[in-house]
């Protein structure tokens, strides 16, 4: 079974609910390939970049890195391979956009795909698929053999001379494979643990040659680019933050979904105008804005715009465009055990901070829902997760401390009722 | 005691040759080292030892390399499993909308606990983080297969139907 198409569509998913849009047909009969065909024949692969790096693009997998930038670090020059890789490893919680573009629009994905590669000159791309995500696997590999045997990718591609090849590989369940290093080392057979940076990827990445990682909703922005120019998407969204993107809502809405819709759109229009609000007369205690990594924001702060610049403000991030809701009967405690639990769970376990810290911070967080909590313990969760900042191989570490923080930022009256009580006072919250 | 079995009855050709054509698809063998221990995996749904040294030959690394990729990934399994794996995802947005519930439901209809497998070998429960179903919470990952907005009753009959 598919998932189920936006609530709100946009450039992106206008045809999401049209099935026949994930065949090669269907997506060629909506103008699919044209873009890609205009790249090829048209333009240089750095006229590519250019227009990329004009249309403001920032990458969709969370860390928001301008992706024409990112294209224009891969070395000129034929003497080694150069790669792409397709992180199609979404993981983080409260993200399945990319799981939807997979599902419905493969083809996108993969127009998006052979535009890069002709800007960067690469000569392979490797979509990783997270393991779990079997069906997004099927419907990918079914549009790589569809375009391939339509001459849209492996050689002479549309008479050019151009050659690219697309492969996709299934990770095997491991967070941390969606850090793009982390991504690297399973792409060579090897544990997912990240590498030490530089060298970057554009120097030495996938079997040591220059390579380029972009997220698959990013990729999918591409071919609206180059059809309708850098000049039209950065008409959309905010001066810093361009485009649309597709959030996904979760946890105590009436309508949880995916909603596409323009970077910088307020969270309180997303949750209450396009959402449905909180079920049951609830208030909203609380919003994790970008995946489980980013930072909670309370009840009082949700008119903010959904872009980096406005929530940057409130120190948290836009990340994958996450959104998960808790009501008032939410406990924020037994929240920061689940978040503790997942990254405890996925640490890769290379870097002492983060192995034992997430470890810690799960074991403080559980003992103070238990009621067990000592007085000390709340200053305790802020030291650890203060050192867990800035101080390892990869930026999991800091995804751990963070959410936790926020928590305590925004929510210390919950922790320390518990400590005081030596029990949970909110009855009515989700169970654990 | 490891069984002194020559690697090609621990493999068969089928598999081996399957196992080499993903090789040929990477720049270096060691690539497709993931995507054989899946093909490994399928036949008796773990990975034994035996099957591990044979791989280590294939692909020119020692078998603690292959070990330890397998115990590094969630999905890959290295003792003998149920037929069918029933995961629950129990991470955020699922446990906010009553995944936990739909475990424990899960715990006392097969009599096991998250980990254990059913004695008459038919399913492994577990609990998994988040399986990028947050808004159609909660849901189960049957094996390869996503069953979404579930109540406990139709959890009940999905893991019924399991032969």
């Amino acid at each position: 079974m598919g998932l189920e198409a936006p609530y709100v569509t946009g450039y992106l998913s206008e045809h999401f609910a049209e099935g026949d849009y994930g065949t090669l047909d269907g997506y060629i009969a909506r103008g699919g390939y044209e873009a890609a065909k205009r790249a090829l024949t048209q333009l240089t692969p750095t006229q590519v970049v250019d227009e990329v790096k004009a249309s403001g693009l920032q990458g969709r997998g969370g860390a928001g890195f301008p992706t024409g930038q990112k294209w224009s670090f891969m070395p000129a020059g034929r003497d080694k391979p150069k790669y792409l890789v397709c992180n199609a490893d979404e993981s983080e919680p409260g993200s399945f956009k990319d799981r939807l573009l997979m599902e419905r629009a493969p083809h996108l994905m993969l127009e998006g795909i052979l535009i890069g590669a002709f800007g960067t000159g690469a000569e392979k791309t490797f979509v990783y698929v997270r393991g779990e995500y079997a069906e997004s696997a099927r419907r990918v590999q079914r549009a790589i053999d569809q375009a391939t045997a339509r001459g849209l990718f492996g050689a002479n591609i549309l008479g050019t001379g151009f050659r690219h090849d697309v492969m996709l590989m299934r990770g095997a369940g491991a967070y941390i494979c969606g850090e793009e290093t982390g991504l690297l080392e399973s792409l060579e057979g090897k544990k997912g643990q990240p590498r030490k940076k530089p060298p970057f990827p554009a120097q030495y990445g996938a079997f040591g040659m220059p390579t380029t990682v972009n997220n698959v909703e990013t990729f999918c922005h591409v071919p609206h680019i180059l059809r309708r120019g850098a000049a039209w998407f950065k008409g959309i969204g905010t001066d810093k933050s361009p485009g649309n993107t597709i959030f996904g809502v979760s946890g105590h809405v009436a309508r949880p979904g995916l909603y596409e819709l323009p970077l910088g759109t307020k969270l309180d229009t997303i949750l209450f105008e396009h959402a449905g609000g909180v079920p049951g007369g609830r208030k909203v205690k609380g919003v994790i804005p970008g995946g489980m990594s980013m930072p909670i924001l309370p009840a009082g702060m949700l008119d903010v715009p959904m872009a980096n610049e406005f929530l940057r403000e409130r120190k948290t991030m836009l990340g994958t465009g996450g959104i998960m809701v808790m009501d008032e009967t939410t406990c924020m405690v037994r929240v920061g055990c689940v978040i503790s639990y997942f990254f405890r769970d996925e640490s890769c376990g290379q870097c002492t901070q983060c192995r034992e810290g997430t470890g810690w911070m799960h074991k403080v967080l559980n003992r103070i829902e238990r009621g067990a909590g000592n007085p000390d313990d709340v200053d305790l969760l802020l030291d650890v997760a203060g050192k867990m900042e800035g101080t390892t191989i990869c930026a999991f570490s800091d995804a751990a401390a963070w959410p936790i923080q926020g928590l305590l930022r925004h929510f210390r009256a919950d922790f320390d009722a518990h400590v005081k009580l030596g029990r949970c006072p909110f009855p009515e919250s989700f169970a654990l | 005691m490891v069984s002194e079995a020559a690697p090609a009855a621990v493999l068969p050709a089928e598999t081996r040759a399957a196992i080499e054509r993903e090789i040929a698809k990477y720049p270096q063998r060691r690539g497709a080292l993931l995507p054989a221990l899946h093909l490994v995996q399928a036949e008796r749904g773990f990975i034994s030892r035996e099957q591990a040294r044979a791989l280590a030959e294939i692909f020119e690394i020692r078998p603690i390399e292959v070990m330890e990729v397998v115990s590094f990934y969630n999905m890959f399994y290295d003792r003998p499993q149920g037929r069918h794996h029933v995961y629950v995802c129990t991470n955020l947005p699922c446990s906010l909308r009553g995944a936990r519930q739909l475990l424990g439901a899960l715990e006392s209809h097969l009599g096991v606990k998250p980990g254990e497998t059913t004695k008459d070998g038919r399913i492994t429960l577990g609990h998994e983080e988040c399986l990028g179903a947050c808004a159609y919470a909660p849901m189960l990952r049957v094996d390869e297969t996503y069953y979404e907005n579930l109540d406990v009753e139709q959890a009940r009959q999905i893991v019924d139907r399991l032969a």
